[in-house]
């Protein structure tokens, strides 16, 4: 495969986009298990891990675009010192020599952090996220910033000023969004492991339409700290990984108190890997009756397999109803960019970031953000400002938080019935570049499955489950109760083994 | 009130008013203007003392060189988040429970405008679940002010406008930003309007420090800005519905605060007699004209568009934690003035005690008393002498006490004592009895007295019959003569005293 690499690249990439082969490193694991285990025993090298990445993205990444800043001089003094500690007899960490990308609205020290946007063009934070620092402290290899929709807003990373990031499963698709950059970083071979962040599908839906593994843990499990807020009270961080295992891993690693973080639970970090191997027998299953329709029938036809899957594995499907549900997309457009409007008020020109300069203050403040935000930012913006104005904030934002009680208690019910819920992650499969840029409401319409946890704030996942139209992937999404990140990832393993025992690409 | 009520206001936490369920205090009819009564508010914001900011670990500091006392918090840096401040939350609890209010559970709002010193373009403040609410402050005459709030916000920071006129950011060349300040804790105090006279106001303000003081909250120094003071002011005929109100804002100073009433009143009425109407608005009051000026009209008032914080939890302090805050409370300034008037039979809204409480200095009038000399005397004192000296005076209790048992005990004139005193406070302390004798002050015993007395009784014996007749004005030459003869050694009181008993 090296010697393919070096010799053919465009053979290599045919062969890749035609396969959606992931194992593309010779002599290199594919996953962040096996890496960090090799790293520590000592079997590998982290420098030889890191340099096998990077050539899969100079191979690759002017197709894909998963990446606004690859950092390969920063990454390649980490990963010498991981080897260095492993040298030495020091403990590397769980994640030792193991690549990650970084989606660029997390904060990195002296590294530019962009969030896709020209209004935070050039600004170098002076600290970590805190979920940034974990992962170095676990010995994980940050070799870059993902390419996301502008401040997180969107399905499809389309929405970038810096560009779209396609498909690496088709290139003249998108590969979902806003964690596109982070989604097709993986599926790409670019990195095992990934990190984005989900305010209503961000991370589930672009690892559906990638193919890959992507979890929103529990509101409050992993810090925010350092992440740049979208939506403040909907916002959380996770990974992205090829198989279930390996985001389990980056859980553990990320999660737990952080005390920068007043919304973060005071727990102990998660402990998941220990799950994996136990089954499914005897869990309850849940069917939504009345979820809202619109679901593409190959995407429907995945999630009656995994139901069918499932049910092989031991688990028992049973019926729940969430009559609110069909209220979520409309709460969630008005509680996010009422969030919103307020989180990106600080981007005035006046301490950081783009400043075009005018005759006053407010000329200023308007130059400056009609220049540096993009147009699906500014019509945010506007209707969160409009959401919580004097006069609509009851018709508005108001109503919009009653709805996501109602929710929540959907959830309460549904889950006094099953251990975890089961839907589509994206109603369709990865979709053509410039299909959906022209009508706001049917991009928004893709988050209408993965919204919904994110007002109750309950964790899920998506776990790829074969292929739809085109050949393309389809995600099943696992929806669980507050810190049910344990039984969510049983049910994720099982459907996992019962993929590869179909002979199916994990 | 709910917050979509108060959204609709599209203003603060304010008072309407035009509404006549607003309550306020019974007017005694004691201040009136051309026939008006005076209603009025207070909104006092004080820094709280702490070590830290309300939501970051850089230090609460005032005087540093500019942008010292930074973090991304204090910035509004993409990503940072708030952590709220458990000695802020304390100290906010110790002023409600000073000020009789109920500790509540509470939440945190966002209050979103633009200004270049307001670094997040939202400030986190209580809304309508403030931490303290439904109190009292008590004047020293005994009259009542009703405390609606007194919740928990941060400050901003400091904008300096260069070129233009008049300091505003409006036409000047350019402004500098000190984010010193920003994200400073401070307690919004709102008063309810039962204030019905400058002085009261004057009086509340002056109390209101002093209880702030008294339980380590702040340093509430208007003059520095650690306590700002806006009034809320309307005027109405007696018994007539209330008014509309004006906000006054930039007011500096005790004495400011009096006279921006006061002017504001009388603009108020002479609108209202030339028949115009008040326009409800924040008016700016201009220390060197000693007037007020429109800043904004209620029509120009931001939309603030509040909303719940996301990124802090609500904050509910157990009663555990309350009771103990109560426990550790100090005396409060009114219940020490009461302490010192039982103490010296002085009034407890007089001079003496007003001004000795409010430089901190009972509890060392107190000691001086339990040091075994005459309490009202180191009142006195301490009143005259101990201006310069701050809550804890250089001098020991035992060097005053001794000094004053000798005054009372007549071993030293008053005049000579207040010498004495001079000189113990100007050395931090000394012993009296040295001091006294190094100055030759000797003393005195009654019987040497009693001598010189007899002595001129008998030399002027026209002028002793003249007072034995019923003539005070003789009893001065005796005196003087008295005086005289002791070489200044002889207490006055002494001597008149024996004067008396010897007249019979």
């Amino acid at each position: 495969m090296r010697q393919l690499l070096k010799t053919d690249v465009s053979e290599f990439r045919r062969l890749l986009d035609w396969t959606a082969e992931m194992t593309t490193h010779a002599n290199i694991p594919t996953t962040a298990a096996a890496i960090a285990d090799g790293v520590r025993s000592g079997a590998l090298k982290a420098v030889d891990v890191l340099e096998a990445h990077l050539a899969q993205i100079a191979a690759r990444e002017g197709d894909i675009h998963a990446f606004n800043l690859v950092t390969a001089d920063e990454a390649r003094a980490a990963a010498a010192r991981v080897d260095v500690d492993v040298a030495a007899g020091r403990d590397p960490g769980v994640l030792a020599g193991v690549p990650i990308a970084l989606k660029d609205n997390m904060c990195t020290r002296g590294i530019p952090t962009t969030c896709s946007s020209k209004i935070l063009e050039g600004w170098r934070p002076p600290y970590d996220a805190t979920v940034v620092q974990r992962l170095a402290a676990a010995g994980a290899v940050a070799i870059g910033k993902t390419n996301l929709d502008e401040f997180a807003m969107g399905s499809s990373t389309e929405n970038s000023a810096f560009g779209v990031t396609f498909n690496p499963r088709d290139i003249s698709r998108v590969s979902g969004g806003s964690s596109g950059g982070s989604a097709a970083a993986v599926a790409a071979g670019f990195s095992p492991i990934s990190i984005g962040s989900d305010t209503g599908g961000s991370i589930r839906q672009p690892a559906a339409l990638c193919g890959v593994v992507g979890v929103k843990p529990t509101y409050g499990t992993v810090s925010r700290y350092g992440l740049v807020a979208y939506a403040s009270s909907l916002d959380q961080m996770g990974p992205f990984s090829t198989d279930v295992r390996d985001s389990a891993l980056v859980l553990e690693a990320i999660s737990g108190h952080d005390p920068m973080d007043s919304t973060s639970i005071p727990q102990a970090p998660l402990s998941l890997q220990h799950v994996l191997s136990q089954g499914v027998e005897g869990l309850r299953v849940g069917r939504i009756t009345d979820m809202p329709s619109g679901a593409d029938p190959d995407v429907t036809a995945r999630l009656e397999a995994a139901f069918d899957a499932l049910t092989a594995a031991g688990a028992k499907i049973v019926d729940v109803e969430m009559p609110s549900m069909k209220y979520a997309l409309t709460a969630y457009y008005l509680i996010a960019p009422a969030e919103a409007s307020s989180n990106l008020a600080r981007y005035d020109g006046v301490r950081y970031g783009l400043r075009v300069n005018a005759t006053d203050t407010n000329a200023m403040y308007s130059a400056t953000r009609t220049a540096g935000f993009g147009e699906e930012v500014k019509r945010r913006i506007m209707l969160g400002t409009y959401a919580l104005s004097a006069g609509y904030y009851d018709a508005y934002y108001g109503k919009a938080l009653k709805v996501r009680r109602l929710i929540s208690d959907d959830f309460a019910r549904a889950y006094a019935k099953a251990d975890v819920l089961l839907t589509p992650t994206s109603p369709i499969v990865a979709f053509p570049v410039g299909e959906k840029s022209d009508d706001p409401l049917a991009m928004y319409l893709c988050d209408i499955y993965t919204i919904p946890t994110n007002l109750a704030g309950h964790p899920a996942m998506s776990v790829p489950f074969g292929t739809g139209a085109h050949g393309l992937p389809v995600g099943v999404q696992i929806l669980a109760p507050t810190l049910g990140e344990q039984v969510m990832f049983k049910v994720a393993a099982s459907l996992e083994r019962s993929m590869i025992a179909a002979g199916g690409a994990k | 009130m709910t917050a979509a009520d108060s959204k609709t206001q599209g203003s603060e936490i304010q008072y309407d008013m035009s509404k006549n369920e607003i309550k306020v205090a019974p007017n005694d009819g004691s201040y009136l203007l051309d026939g008006y009564e005076l209603v009025c508010g207070l909104e006092v914001h004080v820094e709280l003392a702490t070590a830290t900011k309300l939501f970051s670990a850089s230090a609460n500091r005032f005087g540093d060189d500019p942008n010292t006392h930074i973090d991304p918090v204090t910035l509004g840096l993409p990503g940072a988040l708030p952590v709220l401040n458990r000695q802020a939350v304390e100290l906010a609890m110790r002023i409600g429970l000073a000020l009789n209010c109920k500790v509540q559970p509470s939440t945190f709002h966002r209050k979103n405008y633009f200004y270049p010193d307001m670094p997040k373009a939202y400030q986190i403040s209580q809304y309508d679940q403030p931490i303290n609410v439904d109190g009292w402050l008590e004047l020293p005459g005994g009259k009542s002010i009703g405390v609606e709030r007194a919740h928990l916000e941060e400050d901003t920071g400091k904008s300096t406008h260069i070129g233009g006129t008049g300091g505003r950011i409006h036409g000047s060349d350019y402004s500098l930003i000190d984010f010193n300040r920003a994200g400073v804790p401070l307690v919004e105090i709102v008063g309810r309007p039962d204030i019905a006279s400058p002085e009261e106001a004057r009086q509340y303000v002056t109390e209101l420090r002093q209880i702030l003081v008294a339980v380590g909250a702040s340093d509430a120094k208007m003059e520095e800005g650690s306590m700002r003071c806006d009034a809320n002011v309307s005027v109405r005929k007696p018994g007539a519905p209330l008014g509309i109100r004006c906000e006054i804002k930039n007011v500096n100073s005790v004495r400011s605060l009096g006279r921006a009433i006061e002017y504001e009143a009388r603009r108020q009425i002479v609108l209202l007699e030339a028949g115009e109407k008040i326009r409800q608005e924040t008016r700016h009051w201009d220390e060197t004209d000693g007037r007020t000026h429109t800043l904004r009209s209620k029509e120009d008032a931001d939309d603030y568009r509040y909303f719940l914080e996301p990124d802090l939890v609500p904050l509910n302090p157990d009663q555990a934690w309350i009771d103990a805050v109560r426990a550790a409370l100090p005396m409060l300034p009114r219940e020490r003035r009461l302490r010192l008037s039982q103490a010296t039979g002085a009034p407890a809204d007089g001079e003496a005690i007003m001004v000795v409480v409010e430089r901190g200095q009972d509890d060392y009038v107190m000691s001086v008393g339990e040091a075994g000399a005459d309490v009202a005397r180191a009142l006195v004192h301490v009143k005259e002498a101990f201006a310069e000296q701050g809550a804890n005076p250089t001098v020991p209790a035992a060097d005053l006490a001794q000094m004053i048992i000798m005054e009372t005990g007549g071993k030293l004139t008053s005049t000579q004592a207040k010498t004495v005193l001079a000189e113990i406070v100007a050395n931090g302390g000394g012993d009296a009895v040295a001091i006294a004798a190094a100055k030759g002050f000797e003393a005195m015993d009654n019987s040497a007295l009693e001598a010189i007395v007899d002595q001129v009784i008998a030399e002027q014996a026209e002028a002793w019959s003249k007072y034995c007749g019923g003539e005070q004005k003789a009893m001065g030459a005796l005196v003087g003569a008295i005086m005289k003869a002791s070489q200044g050694k002889a207490d006055g009181k002494a001597v008149t005293a024996l004067l008396l008993a010897k007249k019979g």
